[in-house]
């Protein structure tokens, strides 16, 4: 099982100080979640973790091998991104879509085999997407399109998933049935990180917190020390109220 | 039992589906080819072409057909074929289907190099070989330009493509303004686009072979490139390297279809897209599709170019235009 570690990593912000470097690592099994508020570099981080941009400092390894001496089809065979917005370039239908996951498994002059057709229509299957499959993408709902960078991810079957606001545009119904497979994956063996915007989701679906200021700063650590109201007040500067419901903190912003 | 011959099914249909447009294809090609060895000034008839075709026939129709009709249309087929695989390729590299060679600007950079040596009164040989470097040369300039600081972005790429492209065509202009009467007949032809000098078929035809062996094999990576640069490297691709690859092939193709017919437009941005109006976006498919319908398409088209007023010739430019363009748009409708 894979390991994705961060080296004294200092993520490239233009204009903003280098802050504090990560020292951190995805292990199999966990469930990392990154809050901040808009403009910390969430996004910047976690395409940093992918090997997608270089860091200004520091490095980033997997299975203690620095990402650039590796070839990027090694890199995604581990490691699977799933996108804040899918850029739309050509139109594809959303099984089309699903079927691109397997590209770091296949040789140049490979066919897709059945299993590889069968992964790809589980992974629509996992994701409720069986009915839409020979849809064209660019027809799809927000939520829908979501769920098939979700499904593509699934098809790759990567040991770390990367994943940039799962629970965007999803109705309730399907954010809990998203932060159920990635628990599932975790629970596989897989790692995972997801930036969020939720607090709540963050307290009840993940099990390691990474805080990032939007000066640079940075803490992270299991989830019980880390969601201290006080800390998160500081974090969006936000007041917050807290419930408990079910045992779990539930953050609720103050009017 | 029933899943695994639904997905047996898929698969077979995914085959099918490929196979069979390009089978189709292939065979429009060889009856194109037919008719541009048949038609013109003294006809030859279905039952003489075959005839001549199994070695017997008229000697004047095996010298018509060999060593006049048959180099003419496939130096046509190939200059097409070239053509139309160079678009199809720069429309994934950009990420645009509005990107063709001559919109970036190659085709304006062959034309300014070739009106140079026409006014210099050079042979038939130096005019192509100044198209030729006339291509690279602006390619290198597009690419070197678009570099810029470190990083290209494809609409970066286009931008430098078009501005250039605007800046040949005014060169051009100045050029026919300031050039002797007598040779403007000969360089409008040029600039249109023209098959009457093209008597070596066997340089487009290798390459648009050897292309589609180098870019076959290429084809998920492109597929996965369509999705846009940052997708396709979280997939694994290494998008620079293809990405230059694509764009010095593109070139290299535009520039040997430039130098042995002239410029042509229309063929490189409208038949890939009409493939994928058609067919999909499978590269797999539209790359090998987009070379023979690109063939296909300035094959008849030259062979009318050739016999619509003869003996008088037209450039087969306006007819690729005259014809693609109603196509394409009727298409376009269509397809919304």
């Amino acid at each position: 099982m894979a390991e994705l570690r961060a080296n004294e990593l200092v993520v490239d912000i233009p204009g903003r100080a280098s802050g504090c470097a990560l020292r951190l690592s995805i292990c199999a099994g966990e469930r990392w979640g990154v809050l901040g508020p808009n403009g910390s570099g969430k996004t910047t981080l976690l395409h940093t973790l992918a090997g997608l941009r270089s860091p200004r400092s520091g490095h980033v390894a997997l299975d203690g091998i620095p990402l650039q001496q590796l070839k990027r089809r090694q890199v995604a065979q581990a490691l699977g991104v799933v996108f804040q917005d899918s850029q739309i370039g050509f139109p594809a239908t959303v099984h089309e879509t699903a079927m691109i996951g397997r590209y770091p498994w296949l040789s140049p002059w490979r066919r897709e085999s059945l299993e590889d057709i069968a992964l790809a229509q589980a992974a629509l299957k996992r994701l409720d997407l069986e009915a839409l499959s020979e849809r064209v993408l660019a027809t799809l709902s927000g939520g829908e399109r979501q769920r098939v960078g979700l499904a593509t991810v699934l098809t790759q079957s990567p040991h770390i998933w990367l994943v940039d606001e799962p629970t965007n545009h999803l109705d309730l119904h399907h954010q809990v049935a998203v932060m159920r497979l990635l628990t599932e994956q975790a629970n596989a063996g897989c790692g995972v990180i997801m930036c969020l915007h939720d607090l709540n989701l963050a307290a009840r679906w993940c099990d390691q917190i990474l805080l990032l200021y939007p000066d640079g700063d940075a803490c992270w650590g299991p989830r019980d020390t880390m969601l201290e109201p006080q800390a998160l007040e500081r974090l969006y500067g936000q007041k917050l109220t807290t419930a408990h419901i079910d045992g779990a903190p539930v953050f609720v912003p103050v009017a | 039992m029933s899943g695994a011959e639904t997905t047996t099914h898929v698969i077979q249909a995914g085959a099918g589906h490929r196979l069979r447009p390009l089978l189709w294809l292939s065979a429009l090609s060889l009856l194109a080819l037919g008719v541009a060895v048949s038609i013109g000034s003294v006809t030859v008839t279905p039952s003489e072409l075959l005839a001549v075709l199994s070695g017997e026939g008229e000697r004047l129709h095996r010298t018509l057909i060999f060593e006049l009709r048959l180099p003419r249309a496939l130096a046509a087929f190939g200059t097409g074929a070239l053509l139309a695989l160079a678009g199809a390729l720069m429309q994934v590299l950009l990420r645009n289907p509005l990107a063709d060679p001559f919109v970036l600007g190659l085709s304006g950079g062959a034309a300014v190099a070739a009106l140079l040596a026409m006014i210099a009164g050079l042979g038939a040989a130096l005019i192509s070989a100044s198209a030729f470097a006339g291509a690279l040369l602006s390619t290198l300039i597009v690419f070197g330009l678009a570099h810029g600081t470190g990083s290209w972005t494809p609409v970066r790429l286009l931008l430098t493509g078009v501005v250039m492209a605007t800046g040949w065509g005014a060169i051009i202009t100045f050029l026919l303004a300031i050039s002797p009467m007598e040779q403007l007949p000969g360089m409008l032809y040029w600039l249109m686009g023209d098959l009457a000098y093209a008597q070596r078929a066997w340089p487009v035809l290798c390459l648009a072979v050897l292309s589609l062996l180098v870019v076959m094999p290429l084809g998920r990576t492109l597929n996965v490139l369509a999705r846009g640069g940052l997708a396709a490297a979280a997939l694994g691709v290494a998008v620079r390297p293809v990405e230059w690859a694509l764009y010095l092939l593109a070139s290299l193709l535009t520039a040997v279809a430039v130098t042995t017919a002239g410029s042509i437009g229309f063929v490189g941005l409208m038949v890939p897209h009409m493939l994928r109006l058609a067919l999909g976006n499978d590269q797999r498919l539209v790359l090998p599709a987009s070379l023979l319908a690109g063939g296909i398409l300035l094959t008849l088209a030259d062979t009318l170019a050739r016999t619509l007023i003869a003996p008088q010739q037209l450039p087969v430019g306006v007819i690729t235009a005259m014809l693609g363009v109603p196509g394409f748009l009727l298409l376009l409708y269509r397809s919304r």
